[in-house]
């Protein structure tokens, strides 16, 4: 009994990326509330992007799938949209791990701006030309730059967990 | 250079096409399956609108469990806040109430004028449905304003219904499932209503820009005659809402009329969703 405690609580522990993303995207936690002007994140972007890279197949592909529909219901974007975003996210990290010999987080954090530049790009592109729904090029830059500037410190406390992990393993 | 290249494109093979040892799908097959339900979508497909509405019935249910620890927090700060300015907001409100209470005498006599009047143009319209709603997700993301409530067509909300705070509008129907709906809120950027600026009167098109206020559209030269604190109400022009429900206050900045609107959208918790018909 016991032991199957301890095997279900490592299974939370090690899932918990997957839980997160779920999380997120049901409750878009942006700080809106804070009421400061065009301050938003896209969190479930540092979040997708990070495991892809670092955690290899931790993040299914199917999940992640899943979770853009979701987020596309939650926001009220067509749906289909996220989904289309985050798996190149994916795809977009899995190449960078191909070529990456010697990892490095600048390097990481630089090609993550440019991933997310042109995610962005594509959301922007799918929603006003062909749902001709209007979106305020202002809010997607400053989330573009907030996004990218969250990933430092998201990426740092995220290899802290996986060192968590790492250890409780061994 | 030929070696770069094939490294570069054995990279976007493997990341794209490769699938993984624990992966059950391809990043190629879940792409082309998005952008089957994205074109679906456009062409309003049947299957995509069932499997839409059903998802939605169960993603705006977990959503409103899973946010409630956010909305704990949230609360907190809010509340916090308004402990804070409490006193300021005594003050303002004090001033508020004794100028409220000298226009609340000529109200009633205007009133029952106006009516008098519009019953000679047959534009005399009562409210005949109302309901009240329960706000159960209010995540406006930065680039669409919207919230969901807990009533659909089994309520028998349709499209297009106002949607109101009190006495004032916030916004209209744009979604309406079996026990949920979307509001479009007034200052989504794709918010557009016929308004009609008091006293003098003007007519216009109010837009959301996406933040807290709104804009005034199709005004031509008449930016200089519209003041501060001049009232915004809805026009009834195009029979989208009723006329005369209160929106909004002009607010001057940069020679430029912007539009604060009565409600805070940040705070809803109920609304009422009303419909309106002419009176026979």
């Amino acid at each position: 009994m016991q032991l199957s405690k301890v095997f279900f609580l490592k299974k939370i522990i090690s899932s918990a990326p997957i839980i997160l993303l779920f999380i997120s995207v049901l409750n878009e936690f942006d700080f809106n509330y804070l009421n400061f002007k065009y301050f938003s994140f896209n969190f479930p972007y540092i979040l997708i992007f990070y495991w892809s890279l670092k955690g290899g197949e931790k993040l299914g592909y199917g999940l992640v799938f899943l979770a853009g529909l979701i987020n596309d219901v939650v926001v009220g974007l067509p749906i289909g949209i996220s989904s289309i975003l985050y798996l190149l996210i994916c795809g977009f990290a899995s190449y960078l791990r191909n070529i990456t010999l010697r990892p490095s987080l600048v390097k990481e954090w630089f090609f993550f701006l440019f991933t997310i530049s042109v995610v962005t790009t594509i959301f922007y592109i799918i929603n006003s030309i062909f749902f001709l729904v209007k979106v305020d090029y202002y809010y997607l830059l400053f989330n573009v730059i907030f996004t990218f500037i969250f990933y430092y410190m998201f990426s740092i406390i995220f290899s802290y967990y996986s060192k968590f992990i790492g250890k409780e393993n061994d | 250079m030929e070696t770069n290249r094939d490294d570069f494109i054995i990279a976007i093979r493997s990341a794209f096409l490769k699938k993984g040892n624990r992966q059950r799908f391809s990043l190629t097959t879940l792409i082309v399956i998005s952008i089957i339900i994205l074109i679906f979508e456009k062409y309003n497909f049947k299957a995509i609108n069932l499997l839409k509405t059903s998802l939605k019935e169960i993603v705006y249910r977990s959503t409103f469990i899973v946010s409630v620890p956010e909305n704990l927090i949230k609360n907190a700060y809010k509340l916090s806040l308004e402990h804070i300015n409490l006193y300021d907001e005594y003050k303002k409100l004090t001033l508020e109430y004794k100028k409220l209470k000298a226009e609340k005498l000529n109200i009633e006599f205007i009133k029952s004028e106006n009516k008098i009047l519009k019953s000679k143009i047959e534009d005399i319209k009562d409210q005949n449905y109302e309901i009240l709603a329960k706000v159960i997700i209010d995540k406006q993301s930065p680039f669409l304003k919207s919230i969901i409530v807990n009533r659909g067509s089994k309520d028998k909300i349709e499209l297009g219904m106002a949607v109101l705070d009190g006495d004032f509008l916030v916004g209209k129907v744009v979604e309406v499932n079996y026990l949920t709906s979307r509001i479009l809120l007034l200052s989504d950027l794709n918010s557009k209503i016929p308004v009609s600026i008091e006293p003098d009167g003007k007519q216009s098109i109010l837009s959301g820009t996406g933040g807290k206020h709104g804009k005034l559209q199709y005004l031509l030269n008449d930016n200089l005659s519209i003041k501060d604190e001049d009232e915004v109400f809805t026009s009834g022009s195009g029979n989208i809402f009723n006329a005369g429900i209160p929106v909004g206050k002009v607010k001057i900045k940069d020679n430029f009329p912007e539009i604060v609107f009565h409600s805070d959208f940040s705070q809803l918790r109920l609304v009422k969703i009303v419909t309106f018909e002419i009176r026979e």
